[in-house]
Parts: C-alpha cells; sequence; structure tokens
C-alpha cells in the first residue's frame, strides 16, 4: 500500500529551563491517499505540532517525516493549510485572496512589478480572478462578495473564503488547523458539510485538527486520538504525546447530519472522550497522587 | 461633559471648538502686540498684523531682477525636501526586509538601531566638511535624521505580520521576494504614510539647520538673514507659510493613507 505521509518514530522536543521539554514522543502515523484523518485530544497535546510537520513548517528532532516517500524539507504547494484564524490577506479583496496562488502560479515577481507595461499580467489576472469567481459560488458565498475585503465578512465566509483558497491550488493533503473552532454552532455544522462536499468532490486527503471529539467523528473517515499524559509501563507519568486511539470513524460518506444522532456515533463518542480525555484526566490524576505521595515522604 | 467618553459633539459644534485654540492665540498675540505698541509705537518684537501684511507683502513683490524672493524660497527648500522625502521612501522596503528575512536582521539590525541614535544635527558639521557646503550636506542631513526612524519602524510593522500569513503564501507557491512585495509590503505601506508624514517636522527642522549654516536661498535661510535685522514682520509669516506648507503635506499623506480602508480593520 502507497502511503501518502508516513511519520516514523517522529520525537519533538524543546529546551527548557527545567531540562528538555518532549512535546512527540515515537509518533508513527501512515495515512492513505483520499483519507479525511481527524487529530483530536486535549488542549496542548501537540496535534498542532503535527500538522507543523506535515507543513514543513518545522522538523522533528528524531524520527522521519515523509510526503508521497520523500523527506518534507520545507512548505510547499502540494501540502495546503486552512488556520482557525483564517490567515487570509486583509489587503486583497475575496476575488484577490483566492486567485492568489493562481497569479503567483503564472506570473513571476518581474510581472508583478512592471505590470503595467505587462499585457499579459492582466490577461493572466482577468482569467485567474474568473476562475476564482466560479469557486467563489461554489463555496457558497454571494457573488456581491467577491469585490469585499476579509474585514467586511462573517468568521463563517471568512473560512469559506480559505478554504478556497487552498482548494483552488488543488493540494494533494489539506491540513485544517481548528478551522471551524471560532465559529458558532450553526455556521460549525455549515462548514462541516462544505468541506465534506468539497472533500468527495475534490479526492484530496485531509488531515483535521480538533478538540472537539463530535466533529472528529463526524468529518472523519479515521480518527486519531492523541494524549500527552501517558503512563509508562510501571504506571508512571510520562510526557509527550501518543498516539492512544487511531480508529475507523465509522459511518458512511457522505454523512447526514442525522448521523450525529445516531446510536453508533453516540456509541463511538463515548468510547473516544473515555480513551482520549478520560485518559488525560487519569494521568493527571495519577501525577497529582505521586506528587502528593513525595510531599508526604518529605 | 468635557470629561465624558461617551459625549456626542456636533459637527458644527465641532468646528467651533476646533478653531477655538487659534482664536485665543490669536488674541493672545493681538493684546500682546497692542500693548507692546501703546508703550513704544516703533516695537519690532511683536509686530502688529498689519506690519505683517506688509512684510509678506514684501517677499511676494518681485525684485529688481523680477524674482519673487517668497517663490525662490519655497521651491529651493521644497525641492530639497522632495529628495530627501524620496531617499526617506526607500527606508520602507529595507525595513521590509529586515523584518522578513532572517539574514538581512542579523546583518542590518542593531546597526540600523544605532545610527537611529545619532543625534543628527551633531553631524552637521560633518557633513559640512565631507560634502561642502552644497545641496547634497543639507539633504544627506535630513535622510541620516529621519531614514533609520522610518526603516525601524517598518521592521517592526513587518514583524508584526502574523506568521499565519506567511505560511499560507508560501502553501500558494510564493518565494520569499513573492510574500515580502505582495502579502508584507502592501500590507504596512499605508502606516508607514503615517509614520513618515509623522517625520516631516524633524525633516523641516534639519532642513532648516543645513540652511541657517549654509545656503544662498531658502525658507531656513530667509528667517536666519532678517533676524539680523529684527524683522519679526518676515519672520512671523514665513514660519506660518511654513507651517501650513507642512500641514497642507500632512493632509495629502492623511488622504492617501485613509485611501487603504482596510487598514485597522479586524
Amino acid at each position: 500500500m502507497d502511503y501518502l505521509v508516513q511519520m516514523s518514530d517522529v520525537v519533538v522536543s524543546y529546551p527548557t529551563e527545567d531540562g528538555e521539554l518532549r512535546v512527540l514522543d515515537n509518533i508513527d502515523l501512515r495515512i492513505r491517499p483520499r483519507e479525511l484523518v481527524s487529530l483530536v485530544g486535549p488542549t496542548g497535546c501537540g496535534k498542532s505540532t503535527i500538522l507543523r510537520l506535515l507543513l514543513g513548517s518545522q522538523f522533528p528532532n528524531q524520527g522521519t517525516v515523509l510526503f508521497e516517500g520523500q523527506p518534507i524539507k520545507s512548505i510547499d504547494r502540494h501540502r495546503g493549510i486552512v488556520f482557525q484564524r483564517y490567515g487570509l490577506f486583509p489587503h486583497r479583496s475575496v476575488l484577490d485572496n483566492i486567485a492568489f496562488g493562481p497569479e503567483l502560479e503564472l506570473l513571476n515577481l518581474w510581472d508583478h512589478l512592471f505590470r503595467f507595461a505587462s499585457p499579459r499580467y492582466w490577461r493572466v489576472m482577468h482569467e485567474q480572478r474568473e476562475r476564482a469567481r466560479t469557486l467563489v459560488t461554489r463555496i457558497g458565498l454571494r457573488p456581491a462578495d467577491c469585490d469585499k475585503y476579509p474585514f467586511e465578512l462573517s468568521g463563517g465566509m471568512r473560512q469559506r473564503v480559505s478554504i478556497a483558497q487552498s482548494l483552488i491550488m488543488h493540494p494533494k493533503l489539506l491540513l485544517m488547523d481548528e478551522a471551524f473552532g471560532a465559529l458558532d454552532e450553526s455556521t460549525r455544522e455549515e462548514m462541516q458539510l462544505l468541506l465534506l462536499e468539497e472533500w468527495e468532490k475534490n479526492s484530496m486527503t485531509i488531515v483535521f485538527v480538533t478538540h472537539n471529539v463530535a466533529e472528529a467523528l463526524f468529518l472523519g473517515t479515521r480518527v486519531i486520538g492523541l494524549s500527552q499524559h501517558w503512563e509508562n509501563d510501571d504506571g508512571q507519568p510520562a510526557h509527550g504525546a501518543r498516539i492512544i486511539v487511531d480508529a475507523a470513524a465509522g459511518g458512511k460518506h457522505p454523512k447526514p447530519t442525522s448521523y450525529k444522532y445516531s446510536p453508533e456515533f453516540t456509541a463511538l463518542l463515548q468510547k473516544i472522550r473515555e480513551d482520549v480525555l478520560d485518559a488525560d484526566q487519569r494521568t493527571r490524576l495519577c501525577e497529582f497522587n505521586l506528587s502528593h505521595q513525595d510531599a508526604q515522604r518529605e | 461633559m468635557i470629561f465624558s467618553t461617551r459625549t456626542q459633539i456636533d459637527p458644527r459644534w465641532g468646528l467651533v471648538l476646533s478653531a477655538l485654540p487659534f482664536v485665543v492665540l490669536l488674541g493672545l498675540y493681538l493684546g500682546t502686540s497692542y500693548v507692546r505698541h501703546v508703550k513704544n509705537p516703533d516695537d519690532k518684537i511683536v509686530p502688529t498684523l498689519g506690519k505683517m501684511v506688509e512684510g509678506a507683502k514684501r517677499s511676494m513683490t518681485p525684485d529688481s531682477s523680477g524674482k519673487v524672493q517668497l517663490l525662490m524660497d519655497t521651491w529651493a527648500s521644497t525641492r530639497r525636501f522632495g529628495i530627501a522625502l524620496a531617499i526617506i521612501f526607500l527606508a520602507v522596503p529595507l525595513g521590509v526586509m529586515m523584518g522578513c528575512f532572517p539574514f538581512w536582521e542579523q546583518l542590518l539590525y542593531r546597526f540600523v538601531v544605532f545610527t537611529d541614535k545619532i543625534p543628527a544635527i551633531a553631524l552637521l558639521p560633518i557633513l559640512f566638511i565631507a560634502f561642502g557646503l552644497g545641496e547634497l550636506s543639507k539633504i544627506v542631513l535630513m535622510v541620516l535624521g529621519v531614514f533609520p526612524t522610518v526603516c525601524l519602524d517598518a521592521y517592526l510593522r513587518a514583524k508584526a505580520i502574523p506568521e499565519e500569513q506567511f505560511q499560507k503564501a508560501h502553501t500558494l507557491q510564493s518565494s520569499g521576494f513573492e510574500v515580502v512585495w505582495l502579502v508584507v509590503y502592501p500590507q504596512i505601506f499605508p502606516k508607514m504614510l503615517d509614520t513618515i508624514r509623522l517625520n516631516f517636522k524633524s525633516m523641516m527642522a534639519l532642513l532648516l539647520a543645513g540652511e541657517a549654516l549654509a545656503a544662498s536661498v531658502g525658507l531656513g535661510y530667509r528667517i536666519f538673514v532678517v533676524r539680523r535685522y529684527l524683522a519679526m514682520e518676515i519672520i512671523i509669516p514665513y514660519v506660518i507659510f511654513m507651517t501650513v506648507l507642512l500641514y497642507s503635506a500632512d493632509v495629502v499623506f492623511q488622504w492617501w493613507a485613509k485611501r487603504y480602508r482596510w487598514v485597522d480593520r479586524e
């Protein structure tokens, strides 16, 4: 089986005043093409670190991260990203934000610098803006929104633009970092359905990071749970996140919203909550007990 | 009402309020001038409004060679100011490069901070020795005084651009230079217009210092020449005229910066 992503024995740690802080501990993760992988876990458990490794903005201290069999050396166009805080360019209109990638693909810096003397520049800009215009309606914005700036849009609309900005580049892997975390409940549901629709249409692979287990289960074909506080074989708490759940998410794509209310969904939700979040709490309790014992001994 | 943070001010009343400090200043001046002229009708220190109008008219009357003194002085100073301003604009791309590329940051940051702390006016004798008494030394003085400040401001503003935008731009296939030119530079440019306009006064002060010491024409030159004859009726209109010129330039830059309606909007 060919994997799109292979992470093997990945360790990420940072030096601190108290010694080394281990964030990820021996992570092994393989992702096949066309999977929609939800990465779930409590805040600060290392989900976003995994995403940064996949993006190419951070590198492991140990282990390898391969994309299409090659080590990831930098950020590139094959891996798109959607951030919780949108990452839109505030000085560009909706259309210009979406057309930004294709413009860069077809024009170089000199075309931009000498645009007034370059008919090609204006032709390419016109073509790419038209291409972006078709995407605008597909992601649920009105044609009237095309010339608006990001500050004139609601959170949901901005996130739609951010997704379109990535989709227009046809990335092989789309990384989403708590992408719907800042949205209200109804907008979040709309965006989830939009994402599933686009995932079906574009045959993409998506890694969706969230701390919301229900969202992870509804969106993903596979759910991966991380916990920062796992226990050693001798029962001692250890640091550095590990994958403690790797399971098929259940349900058949495209999942209707009603799937969220099915017994299958509820049972899976309960199980993953127990495995990921309760494991985290158990280990915190274990840490507390040990420190309490130490204090008593002293 | 005057210490309420939520006072709604009627626009007409706002206009009256804005005019009030000017009226008070004018009143104080006219009062002082009147009192001094009652004691001494030939007082030159606080000339009357009529004498100042006369002095201004004299400055605008062509001399024997047909040249208008005020126009010549204005043109000379504006030319020097404009050339320095054009050079100072280059501080913006330099600051952006320092803010975006670690190599340039390491190379130049400390140097620019250091040069920013040099009191530019102290360089005046060095500049006159190095570049002579011509135009160059006066322009270089303005540039040295303001360029590092503008450069550092551009650097800090470039640094403040969220990292997400850089990462997003790279996933959209942009190179380092494209990120700078298409993402960072357009975002900070309107704010840099504000920084530059706030430095107009420093530039003008440096220009006047340069002109006072070595020039044969210019607004600064003129007020320092007529100072010898206590010609306050010329000096005060010249100072008002310079202030109006700078204020007009400031208004133009404010208008320019306001055209970017997305600035500082969330």
